[in-house]
C-alpha cells in the first residue's frame, strides 16, 4: 500500500515537473548566441514562404547570433485562436502576423513589444516613409508596436460578360455616366440574376456570418458599428438602418445578392460583381471571362474607400523579443518592403506607385493601379475594430442572424444588436 | 562446497565492516514490483492526461487569465457566480437538452429498427449491415462537411425536395431546422454502431424462448415487447449511456455546420465552452463550464447505473 502511494506520488511529481518545465521554457536569454526565431503567418503559399526564407537567410548570414528563422503557417480560419492558444501554452512565437480586426486586442493588451525606437534607429530604415494612415491602427500610446506589412484596398471586380448577357451597361460605362453607385450595382445585379440565373453582387467572405465585411457597404451610407471612442453602439443609427435595409432588400427582394446558404464564386464566373481585396486578382483565370476593376461604388454619403490591413508584431511573451525586433527591422526595411510588395501592398509612401504595384499585381493594368489601387490605399480607412473583438464579433453575429430572413424587421434587429453588444463596449 | 564460498565471503565482508550485501527481493515483492511496472504506463497516462488536467481545470476556474496581457489573477468563486448569472446559460442548456434528447431518441429507435430488420438470414444481408455501419468509420469532419453542402439552401436536399414539389427550408440558417439538421447528421453518423450492438444482442436472444412464447399464442408485438426487449435491456442501457454521454460532447458538427447559430440556437454546452475558453480567451470561465459538463456527465452516468436494476431485466 505504501509502495502504491510512493508510485502515485512519483507519477504526480514527474508530471508536475514536465508541466512546470514546459511552462518555464519561455524564460529567455537575450544574449544567447544560438537564437531560434519563429514567426506565425497565415499564408501557406510556397512562393510567399520561399521569399520570406530568402529574406531570413540573408539576415542570418549577417547575424551569427541567429541560428534559425522559421515561418510557421497556421490555418487562416483559426489563426488568432491558434496563436493565443500557443501563447497560453507557453509557446509564444517570437513574431506574429496580426489581423486588423484583432489589432486592438493585441495592441492594447501589452502583448506586443514597442518597435518604433528600434525601427527609427535602424540605419537606412526611413521610418518617416511609413504612411500615417497605415500605422494608425498599430500604435499604443503613440508608439508603433506592429509593422503594417500589407495594406490592401477593397475594390469591386466586375464580370463584363455577365452584364452583357443581361443587356446591362458595363461597370466602366456606369462609372462614365456618373452612375457608379450601390443602387445601380443592385439594379444591374437583379437584371443579371433574372436573365442568367447567376448571382449579382457578392461581398466576398461575408457569408452571412463575418458581418464586419459589410463595412464595404455601410461605409457608403456613412454608418459605423460604434462611435469613434468605441463606447456607444451605432448599429441602430439611421445611417446603419438605411444601409441594412438596402442589404436586406438586395438579398430578399431584389435578388441582387445571393441569400444565406447560397454560394457564388465570382472568380468561377458565378456572379457579376464581388467586393474583395486586389490580391484576389490572382484568382482570375487567364482565359476566363472579361473583367474589370473599379473602386467601391458610391453610397448616399458619397465616395469612400476601405483598406484591409495586417501587421507583424514582436510578441512580448516570445523568448527573444530583442532579436525578433532586430529581424523585423530588417524584414520591413525599404528593400525588403519592395520585395514584399509583390504580394503585400506596402505601407511606405515612396512605394505607393504604379511601378512598384504593377510588379505586385501583374494582371492589373497600369491604368487600374493608378485609377483604383493607389487612390484606394491613400484614401482608404481601416474597418473599425474594438478590444474584445472575438466576443463582440460573436455577439453581433448571433444578434444579426435574425436579419437574414425575408420578413425581418430591420430596425428591430439592429436595436437588438445594440442591446446585446452595448455591455461589451 | 565450491558454490558456498562467495556467500561465506560476503558474510565475512559484512562482519569486517565492508560493503553491505544486497538483499534479494522476496517473491511477493518481485510480484508486486512486476504488477506496478505493468500498470505504470496506464497510471502515468491517466495522471498526465486526466488527473493533472482535471486538477488544473479546477485551479484555472478560480483565476482570471488574460493570455495576451500575461496576467493571471486569483478571483475566488467569481467565475462560478458568473455561471449562475450568465443570461446565455439557459438557452445553451436548452439547446444541449434538445440535442441530447433528439439524438438519443432517434439514434436508439432507428438503430433498434435497423437491427431488427437486419437480424435475419437472407442473401446480401451482410452488404446492408456494412452499408449502415460504414458512416461510423468515416472521418467525422469529412462527413459533416459533406452534409453541410447537402443542407445548403441550394444544396442537394432541397434539390431533391424540389423534384417532388416541396420548397425546402434554409436548413442551417433557421433556428428549428438548424438543430434538426445537426441531430440528423449525428444520428446517421453513429446509428450504425448502436445497430451492431443491438444486432449482437438480438442474436443472443434464445430461440427456444421465442418459440415457446409463440406456441403460447404471443403475437409479434408481444414477442418483441415481452421477450426481446427485456432480454436485450442490458444493451439498451449500454447504448443509452454511450449515446447520451456522447451527445453532451458534440462539437465538430456544430463548429462545421452552424458555429452555434442561427442566434445561439445550436450553441450546446461544449461549443459554448470552446467559445468562452478558446475564442474569447476566458479560460477561467471556460474551466467552470467544463466542470459543469463533468458534473452533468457524472450525475447522468451514476443515475443510470443506479437505475439499471429497474431498467435491466437481468439485474437483481
Amino acid at each position: 500500500m505504501r509502495s502504491a502511494k510512493w508510485l502515485t506520488a512519483a507519477g504526480l511529481l514527474t508530471t508536475a515537473t514536465l508541466v512546470l518545465t514546459g511552462c518555464s521554457a519561455a524564460s529567455s536569454d537575450e544574449q544567447a548566441s544560438d537564437v531560434d526565431l519563429r514567426m506565425t503567418v497565415w499564408t501557406s503559399n510556397e512562393d510567399h514562404l520561399a521569399m520570406f526564407d530568402s529574406i531570413a537567410d540573408a539576415y542570418i548570414a549577417d547575424h551569427p547570433e541567429i541560428a534559425s528563422i522559421t515561418f510557421d503557417p497556421l490555418p487562416f480560419a483559426d489563426y488568432t485562436t491558434t496563436l493565443t492558444t500557443q501563447v497560453a501554452g507557453g509557446k509564444s512565437p517570437d513574431l506574429a502576423w496580426i489581423l486588423e480586426n484583432t489589432a486592438p486586442d493585441f495592441v492594447d493588451s501589452g502583448a506586443l513589444v514597442p518597435i518604433q525606437e528600434t525601427l527609427e534607429a535602424t540605419e537606412g530604415y526611413e521610418y518617416d516613409d511609413l504612411s500615417d494612415a497605415a500605422t494608425k491602427l498599430w500604435k499604443s500610446d503613440g508608439s508603433l508596436v506592429a509593422y503594417p506589412f500589407s495594406t490592401s484596398p477593397l475594390v469591386m471586380f466586375v464580370n463584363n460578360d455577365l452584364l452583357a448577357e443581361a443587356g446591362q451597361p458595363t461597370a466602366a460605362e456606369l462609372r462614365g455616366e456618373g452612375n457608379w453607385d450601390w443602387e445601380s450595382v443592385s439594379a444591374a445585379s437583379s437584371a443579371v440574376n433574372a436573365a442568367t440565373g447567376k448571382a449579382g453582387f457578392v461581398i466576398r467572405d461575408f457569408d452571412y456570418t463575418s458581418w464586419d465585411n459589410l463595412a464595404s457597404i455601410w461605409d457608403g451610407w456613412g454608418a459605423q458599428p460604434w462611435s469613434d471612442d468605441g463606447a456607444t453602439c451605432e448599429f441602430a443609427s439611421d445611417e446603419m438602418t438605411d444601409a441594412f435595409t438596402f442589404i436586406h432588400d438586395a438579398a430578399f427582394e431584389a435578388s441582387a445578392m445571393p441569400g444565406p446558404g447560397t454560394t457564388a464564386d465570382f472568380f468561377a464566373g458565378e456572379s457579376a460583381f464581388t467586393v474583395t481585396q486586389i490580391s484576389r486578382a490572382s484568382l482570375l483565370a487567364e482565359d476566363g471571362f472579361s473583367w474589370d476593376l473599379l473602386p467601391l461604388p458610391a453610397g448616399p454619403a458619397g465616395e469612400y474607400s476601405i483598406v484591409g490591413q495586417a501587421g507583424i508584431g514582436v510578441m512580448s511573451q516570445g523568448e527573444n523579443p530583442e532579436a525578433a525586433t532586430g529581424f523585423l527591422a530588417y524584414f520591413s526595411n525599404p528593400e525588403n518592403s519592395a520585395l514584399l510588395a509583390q504580394w503585400f501592398p506596402p505601407a511606405r509612401n515612396s512605394q505607393l506607385n504604379a511601378e512598384t504595384l504593377a510588379a505586385a499585381n501583374p494582371v492589373l493594368s497600369a491604368e487600374q493601379i493608378d485609377d483604383v489601387v493607389v487612390p484606394g490605399i491613400l484614401t482608404g480607412v481601416v474597418r473599425q475594430g474594438h478590444t474584445d473583438s472575438a466576443k463582440i464579433s460573436q455577439t453581433v453575429r448571433a444578434s444579426l442572424d435574425a436579419m437574414w430572413t425575408a420578413d425581418a424587421d430591420v430596425p428591430a434587429v439592429l436595436q437588438g444588436v445594440c442591446d446585446a453588444v452595448d455591455p461589451l463596449l | 562446497m565450491a558454490s558456498s564460498t562467495p556467500v561465506l565471503s560476503d558474510r565475512a565482508r559484512a562482519r569486517s565492516g565492508g560493503t553491505r550485501p544486497r538483499r534479494a527481493l522476496t517473491y511477493r515483492q518481485r510480484d508486486a514490483a512486476a504488477g506496478y511496472l505493468f500498470v505504470a504506463p496506464q497510471v502515468l497516462g491517466v495522471t498526465a492526461f486526466v488527473l493533472v488536467p482535471l486538477a488544473l481545470v479546477v485551479y484555472f476556474s478560480l483565476h482570471e487569465w488574460n493570455v495576451l496581457g500575461n496576467k493571471f489573477t486569483y478571483v475566488g468563486v467569481e467565475n462560478f457566480e458568473r455561471f449562475f448569472t450568465d443570461p446565455q446559460i439557459v438557452p445553451v442548456m436548452q439547446a444541449t437538452g434538445v440535442f441530447s434528447i433528439g439524438l438519443v431518441f432517434f439514434n436508439l429507435v432507428i438503430a433498434l429498427l435497423l437491427a431488427v430488420m437486419l437480424n435475419r438470414s437472407m442473401a446480401g444481408i451482410t452488404f446492408f449491415r456494412t452499408i449502415f455501419f460504414s458512416p461510423v468509420v468515416v472521418s467525422l469532419v469529412a462527413w459533416t462537411i459533406v452534409w453541410g453542402f447537402l443542407f445548403q439552401d441550394n444544396g442537394g436536399i432541397n434539390g431533391m425536395l424540389e423534384v417532388i414539389g416541396i420548397e425546402g427550408p434554409n436548413w442551417l440558417r433557421e433556428g428549428p431546422t438548424a438543430m434538426i439538421s445537426v441531430i440528423i447528421v449525428q444520428v446517421f453518423k453513429n446509428v450504425g454502431l448502436n445497430m451492431v450492438l443491438f444486432l449482437a444482442a438480438l442474436q443472443g436472444v434464445p430461440r427456444e424462448l421465442t418459440e415457446a412464447a409463440t406456441m403460447d399464442g404471443a403475437n409479434a408485438r408481444r414477442l418483441f415487447t415481452r421477450i426481446t426487449i427485456p432480454l436485450i435491456s442490458p444493451t439498451i442501457l449500454l447504448t443509452f449511456i454511450i449515446t447520451i454521454v456522447g451527445s453532451l460532447q458534440v462539437f465538430a458538427q456544430i463548429a462545421v455546420l452552424t458555429q452555434g447559430g442561427p442566434g445561439i440556437s445550436t450553441t450546446v454546452l461544449v461549443y459554448y465552452l470552446f467559445q468562452q475558453a478558446f475564442l474569447f480567451g476566458e479560460f477561467g470561465y471556460g474551466s467552470v463550464l467544463s466542470i459543469v459538463l463533468f458534473v452533468i456527465v457524472l450525475i447522468l452516468t451514476v443515475a443510470q447505473w443506479q437505475l439499471r436494476k429497474r431498467w435491466v431485466f437481468y439485474e437483481n
